[in-house]
């Protein structure tokens, strides 16, 4: 096993003229919860993209577990195991909250085209194994008692708690974060921070992108401060807070 | 045959490309003002043609309505059928998901066709031409008058498009709309008004296109959707959005089709047009005329 | 939820069983075959356009290339109508991938307006290919289809037929809508980035759906010409994909029950309209079919405005809402 889950080696993508990430290297370990922070447009959404495979680098190279996975599709990448969240929520809004985590298994289980359309669903046992390990999953996040609630018609908080259950699902190795508690009040982002930190205690490594700095500090193991798509400083929280380069790219001095 | 016979086929193909694509060329500049202000392609677009043509033939032959008056009419009803359809089938969408969008203004083509069926009957109809069948002869092809009005009402409508877009406020605030419909807003645009006038301006340009290509192609009701599809195609070659481009590629398009049916085979005539608009879909959705769309493609 | 579809299922059979009995006419015997035929080709779009969430306005040429196939296959070559059946299905799958592989890599509009472009060019095709389809003048004496050894000649045993296939047509939809695809096709629908990283090989899916819709219609289309024996393009233009996407549309393209409730609303309203006005003949108001596209047009924008879920939707919702409210008059009565 390579020693870092993720690592990030001159990492280039420009968008026409835009840099919107430059040369950027980031170093992910194993089981910690590793944050990038920036400023708006810093280049952070795209990080998460160039990682997830929606967009492709310009150049440079992505390591996940000692293998390069630079510019494999989307769905490739959700096979390696690694999950994500959308920083404008992105759940399904029409199914069922169960029906949107039980769609978080389907890297887990096989049934094809043909199989499906052939055979009823009381003929398969795949389907009750689904079903199953969905509830678990919104049992850890804590929101079972929405299983059977249309997933648009829930607040924001809940939906962001469903689209970590649904990332769960996947059974990640590697899940990133994008801003999990913007739109969140106090309480709530208390409530992230905690479920952030029992994620962390399942060993699955946590990568996030997020503006709330108290919780950043509160749970990162390592910060990564992003601007003009470099990584201009990177260290622990109180390394990053007394950082002269960093107080300088918020304050824009 | 000999070589200037051939020539003489290729002009003869060129001037009847260039008569079939200026209509192309209006209906796509239709499509892209709607699509400017709004991001909605309007399917009932080519029934603007009909209806403008139809409506045309009935003033002029049934009703004996001087030509200018008829046309004055004409334009202005379909304006006030284009501005209905906004102010009724448009406006009041919420949320306008784009699939219910579609399948809207694919009700009110239906609608418009029903109606010019039910009113205009089955049967193709015959109008006079503006000034006289007496065809020009230039360089051994022929050309007609009719054909020549088209060129002339093409160019004079671009330049009164350049006008509008460049020199007067209302124009300038539409261009405004198009580029940040938020900062336009801010900018003390009223941005619905301007979504109203896109579809009264649309509607216009269509019912012109109608009424000065009815004299060449007899117009019947089930003409909309072939016209319509056509004029899209030169809107996406031209690069959707892009009403300069829509021109040219409209011209272009009716020239490729006129050619195609001339040399390759006059029963896939109309195949040729549908056939570029699938292979720029396909390959260069953003147009061929700059890329500059292509991260609008996007949005939907 | 998913026992209650299979109910369903059931009570369609019972129907269709009971139907013959109720209805003596062989003419309304023939329209119930083209709604059944309708039925198929609908379940297949709303697959595509209600689960997957991506439009269609070409689908009639699909029905068209089955219904061709089913033509040229058996008149000209002599083969067997099943085997010219399945032929054709095949054929319109292979259509389907080469269209479809670069068309659903566009959205919305675009993708509108490419499958309307395909639908229109196939529909040129059939006119123009005269040495193929016959052109205008179509292709007639087209076998009729035999099974086990029974032909199926008569209007009635054909109704049997084609709505035994479009039961069938439903299990398999149901299967597929309650399955781990039928789940990934509907996360499509809500976010084709969200599908993508959860493993949902979106472009796969959206290929594979389209391919299953190409052939219900196709399979619908070789039946057509079955029953009918006799073909022209007519039947497969524009405006016929345009009242697919209709039916689909007024029934609502988000459950598969109400793509087949609208399909059988929509095949027999023109009948029952002209029925309305025999009976009301003598105070001066006539029918015409010339009406039927007006009619339709008004039908499918009411519904997108004022019930953009469509009927059964709407209706559901209406049922919810007035049993909320007897159920709040009656606490209020008792309290």
């Amino acid at each position: 096993m390579a020693e870092s889950i993720l690592e990030l080696k001159n990492l280039c993508k420009y968008f026409g003229g835009v840099v919107a990430v430059d040369h950027l290297n980031i170093m992910v370990e194993h089981g910690k919860i590793i944050s990038i922070i920036g400023p708006n447009g810093a280049g952070k959404t795209t990080i998460f993209n160039l990682i997830t495979g929606f967009v492709k680098p310009s150049s440079g190279n992505i390591f996940y577990d000692g293998k390069e996975i630079n510019g494999l599709k989307p769905y490739l990448i959700a096979k390696m195991q690694i999950a994500r969240t959308f920083q404008n929520v992105q759940i399904f809004p029409q199914m069922t909250v169960l029906e949107n985590v039980m769609v978080g298994r389907h890297v887990m289980s096989r049934s094809g085209f043909m199989f499906s359309t052939l055979l009823p669903p009381v003929f398969r046992t795949e389907e009750k194994k689904i079903r199953e390990d969905a509830k678990q999953c919104l049992e850890i996040v804590g929101i079972s008692h929405f299983a059977q609630y249309t997933a648009g018609s829930l607040p924001l908080g809940t939906q962001r708690q469903l689209e970590i259950a649904r990332a769960l699902a996947v059974e990640p190795k590697l899940i990133l974060f994008d801003e999990p508690a913007s739109g969140l009040n106090t309480r709530e982002t208390l409530n992230m921070g905690k479920l952030i930190e029992k994620i962390k205690e399942m060993k699955i490594t946590v990568v996030l992108v997020e503006h709330d700095m108290e919780l950043v500090m509160d749970i990162s193991d390592k910060v990564n401060v992003v601007n003009f798509g470099r990584c201009i400083a990177s260290g622990d929280p109180f390394e990053i807070q007394s950082d002269p380069g960093v107080i300088a790219a918020y304050l824009g001095g | 045959m000999s070589s200037g016979g051939s020539f003489t086929d290729l002009l003869q193909f060129i001037f009847m490309g260039l008569q079939r694509g200026s209509i192309y060329a209006m209906v796509a500049m239709g499509f892209n003002m709607i699509y400017n202000s709004t991001g909605i392609i309007n399917l009932a677009q080519g029934e603007f043609v009909v209806l403008g043509g139809l409506m045309m033939v009935s003033l002029t032959m049934s009703a004996n309505i001087s030509l200018p008056l008829a046309f004055v009419i004409t334009v202005f009803f379909v304006t006030i059928v284009g501005i209905l359809m906004e102010r009724f089938t448009i406006n009041p969408v919420k949320p306008p998901t784009v699939m219910r969008l579609i399948i809207i203004t694919v009700a009110v083509s239906i609608l418009l066709k029903g109606s010019a069926m039910c009113f205009w009957g089955k049967e193709s109809h015959y109008m006079k031409h503006f000034s006289g069948t007496e065809p020009f002869e230039i360089m051994g092809a022929t050309i007609l008058p009719q054909t020549l009005w088209i060129f002339g009402i093409l160019i004079i409508i671009v330049a009164a498009f350049i006008y509008f877009f460049n020199f007067t406020m209302t124009g300038k605030s539409m261009r405004a709309c198009s580029i940040n419909r938020d900062a336009a807003r801010l900018a003390g645009i009223n941005d619905r008004k301007m979504v109203m006038l896109s579809f009264a301006l649309s509607a216009g340009i269509g019912a012109i296109a109608g009424i000065i290509v009815t004299p060449i192609i007899q117009m019947d009701y089930s003409r909309g959707a072939l016209l319509g599809i056509k004029g899209f195609g030169a809107a996406v070659v031209g690069g959707l959005g892009n009403s300069i481009g829509a021109v040219v590629a409209g011209l272009l398009v009716g020239i490729l089709e006129a050619l195609g049916g001339g040399y390759i085979s006059s029963h896939y005539m109309d195949a040729f047009a549908l056939l570029i608009l699938l292979i720029v879909l396909f390959i260069r959705p953003s147009g061929i005329f700059g890329s500059r769309e292509a991260s609008r493609l996007k949005e939907f | 939820m998913a026992q209650r579809d299979y109910f369903g299922l059931i009570i369609v059979a019972v129907i269709v069983t009971l139907i013959p009995r109720l209805i003596e006419n062989e003419y309304y015997i023939g329209i119930l075959v083209f709604t059944a035929l309708n039925c198929l080709t609908c379940m297949g779009l709303c697959l595509l356009m209600g689960y997957a969430g991506q439009i269609s306005l070409g689908h009639s040429a699909f029905y068209g290339i089955g219904a061709y196939a089913t033509g040229i296959l058996t008149v000209t070559l002599a083969w067997s109508p099943w085997i010219a059946l399945g032929a054709g299905a095949c054929f319109a799958a292979l259509v389907a991938v080469v269209v479809g592989v670069p068309s659903l890599r566009l959205k919305g509009h675009y993708l509108a307006m490419a499958t309307l472009g395909f639908g229109a060019i196939v529909h040129i095709v059939f006119v123009a290919a005269v040495d193929l389809t016959g052109g205008p003048n179509g292709i007639a004496r087209i076998p009729h289809l035999d099974l086990f050894g029974i032909e199926l000649s008569t209007d009635k045993s054909f109704f049997y037929f084609s709505w035994a296939v479009v039961i069938l047509g439903l299990f398999f939809a149901l299967n597929l809508i309650h399955s781990r695809v039928g789940r990934g096709l509907r996360a499509i629908h809500g976010s084709q980035d969200a599908a993508g990283s959860l493993g949902v090989n979106t472009a796969r899916y959206k290929i594979q759906i389209f391919i299953l819709s190409a052939v219900y219609a196709s399979v619908a289309g070789s039946l057509y010409a079955s029953f009918v024996n006799y073909i022209d393009p007519g039947p497969f233009d524009v405006m016929h994909s345009v009242l697919l996407v209709t039916m689909v549309a007024v029934g609502g393209m988000h459950n598969i029950w109400g793509a087949l409730i609208g399909a059988v609303l929509l095949s027999i309203l023109p009948e029952f309209l002209s029925e309305l006005s025999d009976y009301f003949g003598g105070v001066g108001i006539s029918y015409n079919p010339d009406y039927d596209m007006l009619i339709y047009g008004g039908i499918l924008l009411a519904i997108m405005l004022f019930l953009p879920g469509g009927l059964v939707e709407g209706i559901r919702n209406f049922l919810r809402f007035s049993f909320n409210a007897v159920a709040k008059i009656k606490r209020r009565a008792f309290s």
